[in-house]
């Protein structure tokens, strides 16, 4: 590789803008200005040396900071976008003519246009998946590609810089100190510079005082976080990381946990709980007149012994009797359950009566058991009713058929053949709620509805996410990154003294100047430095005299 | 007096002081005659320091007291979130002036909070019972340390803003001299929202209405103001109202829309009666009262205040966020608006930060950085509670 030889004979490699050794501006562009650009001084970045193969050219295009900012802005407008209409998990239908449907109802021909376009599921779209992956690859690459010389100059700082560079800082100073023996002012410095916990390197007549240089690494190390971030985000498509399923759970009922071999989770009651207090302005104006104070499922967590059958759920035992609230899930093993959902008063049982129509006479009381019906209830030797079809979820006749909808029972009818003493023969009648017919014209009893037994059901959530410690780590560091380089700065003060016994000084940090300034304000009266002036103030006083002429 | 009647009676006392405080900081930077004016302008500068701190001491009884009495941090409607948010204000200011001993910070910084806590006081302040999803500690930390975060963040529009009017010249014809204008602008429409609402609210305006929602339901709404704008296929309820002009379709909740308009009335006759009065634009006055300010700190106080103020947004509203999510829902992340919308506040002040890398990107720009930013804040609370709805629309 090229180098380039400073006056001072260092030699640096392409693409340095100021020497390692003695600082000295080496590019056109550094020996013009005024105050040097001193992100890596003294290194060169990989970015800024090489151009020649693809694999240079893409380095270069994902290390810029220009297009690492332009993909942030990018993102965001890519994420505001999925926030101008819900998105499709946060809707109640789940088909694809049914959504299409929804959002030409809801929102017209924009929703339609929203839909079609893929903007309603934009969060797992491929373009937006792409532009998070540049964007990482931009983190990375730009670290890489800043990092290792930031550091490489950061460890080779020499104490001694030559005057170009010490007179482009942004604050310098030169002359005779104020008062004093000037054989005794480094001492001060160094003395002043260590109490106010800078380190203090000496080398003949040159001083370096640094504070806080791993403020620098800040940037890095939280760059380094959001990658373990972003890693263990991708983690949750390896199979077993990641399990989240729903279920529903009946009052009474133990059901075989989904995603989570051998375990069973059973509902002993749900309770739903209401404030009961006057109706506030703010519920008024959210329409509801009263608010939830607590949604829990009383549960009973069971695991199959290991010589168990699977899916059976017999030799079980008890692991763990929870209530599972909101904010305060079931947790087992790495799994967790919430509360999510309920269901109240499902018809568990209905009660008839077998009546004479004539007399109102009961024969006898039939319970037909909506989860477990039976074929046949016998009253007693001559008496019995035969359940001969049942339809949970009944929805009309079709042919002559009784047709259910769904398997849940909203809406139970029956057809029910009564064998009586009167009647050896048997009658039969359709029952449903509020609806009985019977298809061989009269007859002369009659399945009397007497009551339902109903029951609640819970709604639960089963998660496991083996990707979190990673997610947790990636989140630490990068907070920790993030905090030492905001809360933290990198200040440097040279100083040297002259021939003559005169200072010349010059001093930069990161950020914060007006903190460095205090610093140097305070040394500066303690070892009666020449004031110093802060170059870019002149600038800008400059700037805006010119300003005022063109604008 | 009850304990919820004293911390409204403090909530009161903190608006007071405020206000006084801006008329302070007023007379504290304006420097017309030369005789003196540091010295004045320090006395003035302390006085309104301590004016501001007893303000934000009565605001924090406020907020304590309300607490007590609700048995839980007040921050879980619209009304308590956007005065707390007011209240970080303040705290980050006080932080800041003691920081930096930049006075005519306040004179921006005092105006925005008593915009921000006006604007809260406009919404019912009922307590009202904890639904279950919020009944967490997590509340309680996700809450503040987000409001402390986005405060801190408010700080360096402040000093943006501030920075803004020093360096446009209103004499001059520019782009920047518009936007300036138009950013006062909405400072005013905020106070026709309130004067608007006040003024209704003070008649006992109502108007009820039947509307066919977005499902085909019948639903049923009252307007507190005269309903410009009518709810899909609306039956008016009410006698002796004004009816709708216009109609709106479903998908729009034209109840909004209403309030919207009869803000921009409002502040547009507030504005155009001080344009026509003192024939001069609001850029103008406000001027020459800040033309002792250092560019160069201000530009300082506004990038410091994002320093700060990022790592804390990122742990309120982000990290916080992720965990109360995962403990109350089962998942860290769900795209839901308000988390998109935190998210883009902070791509956005990641944006400003490696933008100050890049040469140029600091001054001006940098300060109009600060305003766009502070302004995707207001979005989310405002925009995104009242008009998206998702999972956080507990204030709407």
């Amino acid at each position: 590789m090229e180098k380039i030889i400073c006056v001072c004979g260092h030699e640096n490699p392409v693409g340095t803008k100021l020497c390692g050794k003695c600082g000295r501006p080496l590019t056109e562009e550094a020996k013009m200005s005024k105050i040097v650009d001193m992100k890596y001084d003294g290194a060169a970045i990989r970015s800024k040396t090489r151009n020649k193969s693809i694999v240079d050219k893409i380095w270069n295009f994902f290390s810029s900071v220009k297009v690492g900012i332009s993909l942030i802005i990018i993102n965001l407008i890519a994420a505001s976008i999925g926030t101008i209409f819900p998105q499709e998990f946060y809707i109640s239908v789940s088909t694809e003519p049914e959504k299409a449907a929804y959002y030409e109802k809801t929102y017209g021909s924009l929703g339609k246009l929203y839909y079609e376009l893929g903007l309603s599921d934009v969060y797992s779209s491929w373009w937006f998946q792409i532009l998070v992956g540049m964007l990482a690859i931009s983190i990375i690459v730009a670290s890489i590609d800043r990092g290792i010389p930031l550091h490489r100059s950061l460890k080779n700082q020499r104490v001694k810089r030559h005057e170009s560079f010490m007179k482009r800082q942004r604050i310098i100073g030169e002359g005779s100190i104020t008062e004093g023996d000037s054989s005794n002012t480094l001492n001060l410095v160094e003395e002043k510079m260590k109490k106010l916990r800078y380190k203090v390197r000496r080398d003949g007549n040159a001083l370096l005082a640094e504070r806080g240089r791993f403020s620098r690494y800040g940037p890095y190390i939280n760059h380094v976080g959001l990658i373990i971030f972003l890693a263990a985000v991708m983690l949750r498509l390896v199979p077993g990381f990641y399990v989240d399923e729903s279920m529903w759970v009946r009052e009474g009922e133990m059901r075989a946990v989904p995603g989570m071999e051998g375990y069973f989770i059973e509902n002993e009651k749900f309770i739903l709980e209401m404030h009961d207090n006057q109706a506030t302005e703010n519920q008024e104006l959210q329409g509801v007149n009263v608010v939830a104070k607590n949604y829990q499922t009383n549960a009973k967590l069971y695991k199959q012994t290991d010589d168990a059958v699977p899916g059976k759920d017999d030799d079980l035992e008890l692991v763990k009797e929870y209530s599972i609230r909101v904010n305060h899930p079931l947790q087992h093993n790495g799994y967790s359950f919430y509360q999510m959902d309920f269901r109240l008063n499902e018809i568990k049982a209905m009660n008839f009566e077998l009546t004479n129509k004539e007399t109102g006479e009961s024969l006898g009381a039939v319970s037909v058991d909506l989860t477990n019906p039976q074929n046949e209830y016998v009253i007693d030797d001559q008496t019995k009713v035969q359940l001969l079809g049942y339809y949970p979820d009944f929805s009309g006749f079709e042919n002559g058929e009784p047709q259910t909808k769904t398997p849940t029972p909203n809406n139970p009818a029956f057809i029910f053949k009564m064998t009586t003493p009167e009647k050896p023969e048997g009658e039969v009648s359709f029952v449903a709620i509020q609806q009985t017919i019977e298809p061989n014209g009269d007859n002369a009893y009659k399945m009397a509805f007497n009551s339902v037994e109903t029951r609640n059901m819970s709604g639960l959530t089963v998660h496991k996410d083996s990707s979190i410690p990673f997610l947790a780590i990636g989140g630490a560091i990068f907070m920790i990154g993030v905090a030492i380089g905001s809360y933290w700065n990198h200040r440097r003060l040279w100083v040297e003294q002259l021939e003559d016994g005169s200072i010349r000084l010059a001093a930069h940090t990161n950020k914060n100047w007006f903190g460095i300034k205090k610093d140097i304000d305070a040394v500066t009266e303690f070892a009666h430095l020449p004031k110093y002036i802060d170059q870019s103030e002149n600038d800008d006083a400059e700037k805006e005299k010119e300003g005022d002429s063109t604008l | 007096m009850s304990l919820i009647s004293l911390s409204g009676n403090l909530l009161y006392a903190a608006f007071i002081a405020y206000l006084v405080g801006t008329l302070l900081y007023g007379g504290a930077i304006k420097s017309s005659k030369p005789d003196g004016a540091a010295s004045r302008a320090e006395k003035w500068g302390k006085l309104a320091l301590i004016v501001t701190i007893i303000g934000f001491a009565a605001h924090v009884g406020y907020f304590i007291t309300r607490w007590i009495y609700k048995g839980h941090a007040p921050v879980s409607n619209m009304f308590e979130f956007t005065t707390a948010f007011g209240m970080f204000i303040i705290a980050a200011f006080i932080l800041i002036s003691y920081m930096y001993r930049l006075t005519a910070l306040g004179l921006v910084a005092l105006p925005v909070a008593l915009l921000i806590i006006g604007y809260a006081a406009m919404f019912p302040n009922s307590v009202d019972p904890l639904v279950p999803s919020l009944q967490s500690h997590w509340l309680t930390i996700h809450v503040i340390t987000a409001a402390m975060g986005q405060s801190i963040l408010a700080i360096s529009a402040v000093a943006g803003l501030l920075y803004l009017l020093k360096s446009i010249n209103p004499k001059i014809k520019s782009k920047s001299r518009f936007w300036m204008e138009a950013v006062l602008y909405f400072g005013v429409l905020v106070i026709g929202f309130m004067l608007a609402t006040v003024v209704f609210k003070g008649m006992g305006y109502e108007a009820s209405f039947t509307y066919i929602d977005t499902q085909d339901a019948e639903q049923e709404i009252t307007y507190n103001m005269p309903a410009v704008f009518g709810m899909n296929d609306y039956t008016l309820l009410t006698e002796k109202v004004m009816n709708p002009l216009v109609e709106m379709p479903a998908v729009i909740n034209a109840q909004k829309l209403t309030t919207v308009f009869w803000s921009f009335i409002f502040g547009s006759i507030i504005y155009l009666l001080v344009r026509l009065v003192t024939r001069r634009r609001i850029l103008t006055m406000l001027h020459p009262l800040v033309q002792k300010v250092n560019l160069n700190l201000l530009d300082e106080v506004g990038y410091r205040s994002v320093l700060i103020g990022f790592p804390v947004f990122t742990l309120g509203a982000l990290v916080f966020a992720m965990i109360w999510a995962q403990e109350a829902w089962g998942r860290y992340w769900g795209w839901d608006p308000k988390e998109v919308w935190a998210l883009i506040t902070w791509l956005f002040y990641a944006a400003y930060l490696h933008l100050r890398l890049s040469k140029g990107w600091e001054g001006k720009k940098s300060a109009w950085l600060a305003v766009v930013g502070f302004a995707i804040i207001l979005f989310n609370l405002i925009v995104v509670n009242l008009v998206i709805a998702g999972l956080h629309s507990y204030a709407a």
